[in-house]
């Protein structure tokens, strides 16, 4: 027999077949229910808004690849993933350019002046969202949510609930089914939960941040003597939850460290929506728990097999 | 006896592949024209050759003793003709002096081995000294001499004798078909051990994927006091630490011995090697050994003599065809080695030879911190830090992360989305921080003998 010379590397030498563009393909599968949904209550637009977005993000991506001289990374569909985000968080009366505007500033700014991907601190869609809302808060919020429907524009349940106005209110149905006016991604709960148990089913996700952070926020509003249905479903909460809040890279790694991840995100979105000046409260509290995760898990690491920790030590009947 | 079921925290569901081998008969190999041994194949100090070039050897007989305690002595597997003693290349990449025997295919016993009508006459050491000079060592893959496992220090006492027949590396059947063909041995050999041991009960853990073998050794265990474990198919189950944890439900401290918990665990093989060894007077000249992998062109369960080219099998399975990785052992724990131009020794449970696809070898991506190398961690690790600060070069970060800790299974490197070179990484701050810590040590000592001049 001849004799061949084999390649050497180091244990082991078998690999899952996941790779970061499966989970990027899987989190597309998740969001398409929404992006359906999306096309039923808001029309063409949705779509429009779409393909800019994942377009601009795409383009993006490449460009700074290049601009950088680093292996591109377009592959992976992350940028794909970002875009639909960035879209999902958009009136469907945003212009285009505003889409685009934030679409380049996730990728550039956000995610590659940081690093590319796995460097970003903070989520890209969300931090793209809230530099829209500060430079054009007229066209991304309040007045410019108009369903397909009629061309009434009209304010979001959360933003009726900040204003008082309770009688013009969306039946739970409607707030469950995506009846209602918000974002173009974050209106229907059913198909946003769709694609979160599929995330949880294919393990892409665990259910540990989105079901503690919805859980949280059920349980402050009913401290809050509010009504907890109302704000499961009402906002970006659903979308903010399962797509943006469990983002790999702004979120804690720690299982602990998810669950305190979530509970801030709870409670810092219920504080916003309660005694803050801007109705919603999700994509801020995402952002300001990104901000916190490399310090919760300094502190969340996970106990290590065999080593007692030091402060365990002190009564003796713990240690066998 | 009872069946119970029992798992760990963390690990990863690979793919096996067992049903490339799982439902082959075993065979015996062709005789193998010269055998090889090499001095080390056990951990510890390496053996003496006590033949010389151009001497006539007999099968089992003793060619090389123990160098040390943690040693044992190698027996040939033939008879014929010493032909060389001289540096072979080794399977751990480098060479190292070995005895080459020419096959003369008479296989003319040696008059030592004579089969031993009862044990239970013979003392716990003088079992201990049987194993020993039978070249008993763990034949899942670690070699330690089993002799030096079964003398267990003053002052600690076996609670927990474990059988350990999870078999979780991926690809491998060669303990399933061994138990499946040679229960009543293993389990008399689990007999001798416990009489050894002094204890009146034993476990033994099966993962749940192995139904006929739980099945069979179920029957020829029902006798005696043993409580029998079905453990969840997940990787690494079968690793000692975690194989402890299951079924005594204790931990190994980091750093310590699983004696220090009460518990010894052995491996099917080595128990058999026993049975072998004190009631037939075999000494451990031939292990049963999987080849498999897509690589190969009819996978097969061999029972192969210990010393025998690893060329020699893979002619017998119709040699190999697009393969791209040779490996010893198993996919997650083996070694990679460039050529298959070495011999099967004690330890090599496996032989693969896996296809460009099978090896997937997609340069490693950028992290994207997915967490799944944590929940994969079965000694509750974070490899991402560990990988990150050794790629960095920040050893004593790595170090505050358990890096130490780390026992390389490869759960984390599997399940990784991103391709990374997780164990790799680890291994490197491993033994950063070692030298580190010797560095320190001889430091010390240096200071401290100073100080005494002074």
């Amino acid at each position: 027999m001849e004799t061949k010379l084999f390649t050497v590397s180091s244990s082991p030498h078998i690999k899952s077949h996941t790779t970061t563009a499966t989970l990027m393909r899987d989190v597309l599968i998740a969001l398409s229910p929404a992006m359906i949904a999306a096309i039923i209550f808001f029309g063409i637009s949705a779509v429009m808004l779409t393909a800019v977005c994942v377009a601009v993000a795409v383009l993006t991506e490449w460009a700074s690849g290049k601009l950088m001289h680093k292996e591109s990374t377009v592959g992976d569909l992350s940028a794909v993933v970002t875009g639909v985000l960035i879209a999902f968080n958009l009136p469907a009366s945003a212009p285009w350019w505003i889409a685009a505007v934030g679409s380049v500033f996730a990728i550039l700014i956000v995610k590659q002046a940081f690093g590319g991907i796995g460097h970003n601190i903070v989520n890209p869609a969300l931090a793209a969202r809230a530099f829209l809302v500060v430079c054009w808060g007229a066209r991304m919020t309040g007045s410019a949510f108009i369903p397909a429907a009629d061309t009434v524009t009209q304010a979001t349940p959360l933003g009726l609930l900040s204003e008082g106005i309770v009688g013009q209110m969306p039946s739970y149905m409607d707030m469950f089914l995506g009846n209602m006016y918000g974002c173009i991604g974050e209106v229907s709960a059913l198909a946003l939960l769709i694609g979160g148990i599929y995330l949880i089913v294919r393990k892409v996700i665990t259910w540990r941040i989105p079901v503690i952070y919805l859980a949280t926020v059920f349980i402050f509003a009913f401290i809050l003597k509010q009504d907890p249905v109302f704000h499961l479903l009402a906002g970006g909460l659903m979308l903010g939850a399962i797509f943006m809040a469990t983002d790999y890279t702004t979120s804690p790694v720690t299982p602990k460290g998810q669950i305190i991840f979530a509970v801030g995100c709870g409670l810092i979105t219920m504080v916003i929506r309660m005694f803050g000046s801007y109705p919603e409260g999700v994509s801020y509290s995402i952002l300001l728990m990104n901000v916190a995760t490399p310090i919760i898990e300094r502190y969340t690491k996970p106990r290590v097999y065999g080593v007692v920790k030091a402060k365990k030590i002190r009564s003796k009947s713990e240690v066998k | 006896m009872d069946m119970k079921r029992a798992t760990f925290k963390g690990g990863a569901h690979l793919r096996y592949n067992k049903e490339l081998t799982s439902g082959l008969p075993i065979i015996k190999s062709t005789p193998p024209k010269e055998v090889i041994f090499p001095v080390s194949m056990h951990l510890g100090a390496p053996s003496k050759p006590i033949v010389a070039v151009g001497e006539q050897v007999k099968l089992g007989q003793k060619i090389a003793e123990p160098g040390g305690f943690v040693s044992v002595p190698i027996h040939s597997s033939v008879s014929g003709e010493v032909v060389a003693i001289e540096p072979r290349i080794h399977p751990n990449g480098q060479r190292v002096l070995s005895i080459v025997i020419k096959n003369d295919e008479q296989e003319t016993m040696d008059e030592s081995i004579r089969p031993r009508e009862n044990y239970k006459d013979l003392s716990g050491k003088e079992i201990l000294h049987l194993i020993q000079d039978a070249g008993i060592v763990g034949m899942g893959g670690a070699t330690f001499p089993t002799h030096v496992k079964l003398s267990i220090p003053e002052g600690k006492k076996v609670e927990y004798l474990i059988l350990n027949v999870a078999e979780c590396e991926a690809y491998l059947t060669n303990d399933d078909a061994l138990m499946q063909r040679n229960a009543e041995e293993i389990i008399r050999g689990l007999e001798i051990v416990m009489h050894v041991l002094g204890v009146d009960k034993a476990y033994i853990g099966i993962e749940d994927n192995k139904p006929q073998a739980i099945q069979t050794m179920y029957e020829s265990a029902k006798h005696l006091n043993i409580e029998m474990y079905s453990l969840k198919t997940k990787y690494p189950q079968g690793s000692e630490k975690h194989i402890i944890k299951a079924i005594a439900k204790r931990e190994v401290p980091s750093g310590k011995l699983p004696i220090d918990v009460g518990c010894v665990v052995f491996n099917v093989a080595t128990i058999k090697a026993i049975h072998d060894a004190v009631i037939c007077g075999m000494p451990l000249i031939e292990r049963v050994v999987t080849i498999t992998g897509c690589g190969i062109t009819e996978p097969r369960r061999m029972d192969v003599k210990i010393g025998t080219p690893i060329e020699h099998l893979l002619e017998q399975c119709g040699g190999f065809h697009d393969a791209e990785k040779f490996i010893i052992g198993g996919p997650m724990m083996g070694f990679a080695h460039y050529s298959s131009d070495i011999p099967v020794l004690k330890g090599g449970s496996g032989i693969l030879l896996l296809s460009a696809e099978e090896a997937d070898l997609a340069p490693p991506k950028d992290c994207i911190r997915c967490a799944r190398c944590v929940d994969a961690c079965p000694m509750g690790l974070m490899p991402l830090m560990l990988s990150n600060t050794s790629e960095k070069g920040d050893f004593d970060k790595a170090e505050e992360y358990h890096a130490l800790d780390c026992i390389e299974c490869g759960a984390c490197a599997y399940v990784c989305p991103a391709k990374r070179m997780l164990v790799s990484n680890i291994r490197v701050a491993k033994k950063e921080i070692l030298v580190k810590r010797k560095q320190q040590a001889e430091k010390k000592e240096a200071e401290k003998v100073k100080g005494g001049n002074n």
